[in-house]
């Protein structure tokens, strides 16, 4: 860890002495050019919004599949649908985006419209256009992509549930959803935070696929459904390629500021995990 | 408060094994009933159908009928849900949920039949907690985790838990084996108090435990290897232990086999 943060650093500070903007104000991303000025802004911007929207679409979808398949499903069906989820883990992420341009953008496209014109007057689904090269068909991506990951941690975690405590709550004359409410998921809680997090980093961390949606423009624009829209990791698959000596130390920078971001995110859960470990079960 | 229980020709499943047969008999209200008997001899088997939670182990399944009041639990327009409302139970090893404080344990069960008021709950909460005589040790920690108390106690907030609802019948599945005689002593005090309001039915391996605590003594066997638990015998427990009618009885409280 500490030896790719310094060569991070390394690689990044001659770029940054070259800048004319301001690293975190600047609004362009031009390293390459006689007097390069380049912000990370629009960029972790980008990344955070389409990973956290990604994040609320994903995981109530992968809990309830997770309990679905723990506590709801015959055995014999909890098998198989738990090995589905397992394979769809393990496909490569540039499937999905290739998935996403090829098919996923033109189906978009007309849902979009609809919600412009009727729900328009919201912030987030106003703007001049839509399209489906914007942020939120990134996120369905990314949400799609996670979802998986989310699914097979929580469902390991919730089979971890002790028998006695499921009995515990069915001998109070619990149903089978308040057995889950009393004991199953206050029990996985820590489990499905540590799962969201390995998406929401996978999901942060995700070039290909977003690469291929975002038509890499440089704003910061809640305009969802806006054809707007970059990524640090995208930004850098596409720059990475042209760049001079300046420019790759700008792309390396940009990498250095999405380490940061994701070692935060990871910390903050860290915190909510520990701030009710007494009450975890580890205890007992 | 508390009921009669009328069980007749009893057999419960695992799957194709029998696990136990031909179960008749009477419990009565306000009485502490003692199952003893060899381990694998159907006894806690034989307990968890008197609230149906027999069943919900994959493949169980139970045929006869258990009389609550006059009611059949096993009819087909009862949920096994209100059965297990009306029929508490305690089990064997200390099980509070490890999520929750000490108070929200004890609530536990009363956030699943309805809404209370604040002040009504924190009156079922102490109330409940006093019953099981816990109140003294845990009444400045109720925020404190349910995990942390020690065995016993934790064990006493179980039954907390389950008299917090206000049961009919109190089911008890070897409360006693995974603690030590200072906290046995206390639960076996407890149970003599708690049966005034409950008719209370316990499992247990320690037969001066059941000598020490129960009105009536039910004695449990099985005719052989991978036979079905049967009901050798029932009767005052006084009796039981001093003049059983069947050989198998005797045998078994003066130690000579199981």
């Amino acid at each position: 860890m500490a030896a790719i943060a310094v060569f991070l650093i390394v690689e990044a500070v001659p770029a940054l002495q070259a800048n004319q903007g301001s690293f975190l104000g600047t609004l362009t991303w031009t390293p390459n050019n006689t007097e390069p000025s380049f912000g990370i802004a629009a960029l972790a911007f980008g990344t955070l919004l389409s990973s956290l929207l990604a994040l609320v679409m994903a995981v109530p979808v992968a809990v309830g599949v997770a309990l679905f398949i723990s506590h709801y499903a015959p055995r014999r069906l909890a098998g198989v649908l738990g090995y589905v989820i397992d394979l769809l883990a393990a496909v490569p992420s540039v499937i999905y985006g290739l998935w996403g341009v090829i098919f996923l953008v033109p189906l978009v496209q007309g849902p979009y419209e609809f919600i412009h014109e009727y729900l328009g007057f919201i912030p987030l689904f106003g703007g001049d256009s839509v399209g489906g090269h914007s942020i939120m068909t990134a996120s369905i991506i990314l949400a799609i992509m996670i979802l998986p990951i989310i699914a097979a941690i929580s469902r390991e975690v919730f089979l971890q549930v002790p028998r006695m405590h499921e009995e515990a709550a069915l001998a109070l004359g619990a149903t089978r959803w308040e057995v889950i409410k009393t004991a199953v998921l206050p029990f996985g809680r820590p489990g499905v935070i540590s799962a969201s997090m390995l998406g929401l980093g996978r999901a942060m961390g995700e070039t290909i696929a977003v690469a291929l949606i975002f038509p890499a423009t440089f704003g910061i624009s809640f305009q969802i459904l806006a054809p707007e829209g970059n990524s640090i990791a995208a930004n850098i698959a596409n720059g990475f390629a042209e760049a001079g000596p300046i420019g790759r130390g700008a792309l390396i920078a940009s990498g250095l500021v999405l380490f940061i971001i994701t070692l935060l995110v990871n910390t903050a859960a860290r915190l909510i995990v520990a701030r009710r470990k007494e009450f975890s079960g580890a205890a007992a | 408060m508390s009921q009669q229980i009328q069980v007749s020709s009893l057999d419960a499943y695992y799957g194709k094994h029998k696990a136990i047969e031909d179960i008749s008999m009477t419990i009565e209200p306000q009485s502490i009933t003692a199952f003893i008997g060899p381990s694998g001899c159907g006894k806690s088997t034989f307990l968890r159908t008197l609230n149906r939670m027999h069943e919900v182990i994959p493949g169980a399944r139970v045929e006869g009928k258990v009389l609550l009041d006059g009611e059949d639990l096993y009819a087909a327009d009862v949920e096994p849900v209100s059965v297990r409302r009306m029929i508490g139970m305690v089990f064997q090893r200390p099980n509070p949920f490890p999520t929750m404080s000490i108070y929200e344990n004890v609530a536990a069960g009363l956030k699943l039949n309805g809404r209370y008021a604040r002040s009504e709950m924190d009156d079922i909460v102490e109330t409940s907690l006093k019953g099981s005589n816990l109140w003294n040790e845990v009444k400045d920690r109720l925020n404190k985790p349910g995990a942390g108390l020690s065995g016993g106690q934790q064990q006493r907030l179980c039954i907390a838990r389950a008299i917090a609802v206000k049961p009919e019948v109190l089911l008890m599945d070897e409360p006693c084996s995974a603690l030590d005689p200072i906290s046995t002593l206390a639960i076996e005090d407890l149970m003599s108090e708690l049966k005034n309001q409950f008719t209370i039915i316990i499992v247990t391996h320690n037969m001066q435990q059941a000598a020490r605590v129960s009105d009536r003594t039910a004695f449990f066997n099985l005719a052989g290897q991978g036979q079905p638990g049967r009901v050798i015998e029932m009767d005052d427990t006084s009796r039981i232990f001093t003049n059983p009618s069947q050989k198998a009885t005797e045998d078994y409280i003066t130690g000579r086999f199981g």
